[in-house]
């Protein structure tokens, strides 16, 4: 009778728990550095925080990023610097969201949301010009018709971390800080890693934590 | 439907319009997109996403789709999953004309869409340059849910085209593949 017991194990999965994520009608929960599109960040009066340095294109492997800047009209200026970035865009079949354009950017100006839920049927759907990447007059990124965004996805945007110590500090850990930004102010920064792992990280940032020594990695080796 | 003693009076001529095969196109399609049966055509990375959105946590098998087909005649999609190598491309190309219509192609990842950060000699910038692709899944490697969206814009796709039409060349990216004469 040695083949019932091979039933008997399916028959055992029929009163365990389920494991199956319901795509379409739920999504599973993403950590809290999980790499999505690009949202442009403004500061909290309105004005773009890219200056157009193209640092970001420069630092991208798969040179994905095209960057063009301009000056800044003098009676109407886009950003604060001296130059904004007149073309920004970025082609997601090219795009390995590696954040590195995240850490190159000295304004904070890119970061990454969490929104992975995306596909095209038009290669021309896929380069994401800068009417799509900025974000909008409530601080909120674009939901474009072929994105599955959620409600409250778009709370963890313009999450970034700065991997490596620009001072090459090997002990340097990252962590991961919210830019002061559009319709979000300022947040307080994850835990470091020793606080985190104790505590659970909430998916939506809700910066609780009051670990004052942590220096969300700015200012190089701590 | 039939409007005053149509389908009685006149036959079909009565009917506003071809409510017959109308539905029949819907039963059809119906049947299409809920058992796409994939092809097995994992290349690189991207097939191990394509393994775990098939797996329990994900299970493809809601959509009708979880037997990886290893033989292309029994294959309805072809998942193009991680960079496809020059050496590669006629294989993957044989692989696509020996699929039976109709016959769809989803490009997952950014090396499958355009080489992604291997821009080099070695690898084919763009699975779109060798075969038609219907929907492109961006990320790398997309993660389950992504393949999964890009699955279900397949499924939109085939809702809303047309029933007998067979793609033309030079759709798909624009680009006319041509066919050698044999």
């Amino acid at each position: 009778m040695g083949y019932l017991e091979g039933f008997g194990v399916t028959l055992k999965q029929i009163f365990g728990d389920r494991v199956t994520t319901q795509y379409p009608k739920q999504k599973a929960p993403k950590p809290e550095r999980a790499h999505g599109r690009h949202v442009l960040n403004r500061y909290e009066d309105g004005m773009e925080k890219c200056i157009g340095c193209e640092l970001c294109a420069g630092v991208c492997p798969a040179r994905c990023i095209y960057v063009r800047g301009a000056d800044n009209p003098i009676d109407d200026p886009v950003s604060p610097g001296e130059r904004y970035g007149y073309v920004y865009e970025i082609n997601y079949l090219r795009c390995i969201h590696c954040d590195m354009c995240v850490e190159a950017c000295p304004t904070e100006a890119i970061t990454e949301t969490k929104l992975f839920e995306f596909s095209f049927t038009n290669r021309l759907d896929a380069i994401y010009t800068k009417d799509e990447l900025l974000v909008d007059d409530e601080g909120r990124p674009r939901r474009l018709p072929w994105e599955d965004w959620r409600p409250g996805e778009e709370i963890p945007t313009s999450a970034w971390m700065r991997a490596t110590a620009p001072a090459g500090n090997a002990a340097f850990e990252g962590v991961v800080a919210w830019s002061g930004e559009l319709g979000f102010g300022v947040r307080e920064p994850e835990p470091d890693q020793a606080h985190a792992d104790t505590s659970v990280a909430p998916l939506a940032g809700s910066g609780s934590h009051d670990h004052g020594e942590t220096d969300h990695g700015h200012g190089g080796g701590h | 439907m039939a409007r005053e003693g149509g389908l009685f009076d006149r036959g079909l001529e009565g009917l506003s319009h071809n409510f017959l095969t109308g539905n029949l196109e819907r039963l059809v399609k119906w049947a299409r997109y809920n058992s796409t049966f994939p092809a097995t055509f994992g290349l690189a990375c991207c097939a191990i996403e394509m393994m775990g959105t098939g797996a329990a946590h994900y299970d493809l098998a809601r959509f009708g789709m979880e037997v990886f087909r290893a033989s292309p005649r029994q294959a309805d999609l072809m998942i193009v999953a991680g960079r496809v190598s020059q050496k590669m491309a006629p294989v993957l190309r044989q692989i696509y004309d020996q699929m039976a219509e109709p016959k769809w192609v989803i490009s997952m990842g950014v090396c499958a869409s355009t080489g992604g950060m291997f821009n080099n000699y070695a690898i084919v910038q763009g699975v779109d340059q060798i075969v038609p692709v219907d929907v492109y899944a961006p990320g790398c490697p997309p993660g389950p849910m992504t393949l999964m969206h890009a699955i279900l814009t397949l499924h939109e796709k085939i809702k809303t085209g047309e029933l007998t039409k067979r793609r033309g060349a030079g759709e798909g990216a624009g680009l006319v593949i041509e066919q050698r004469p044999r």
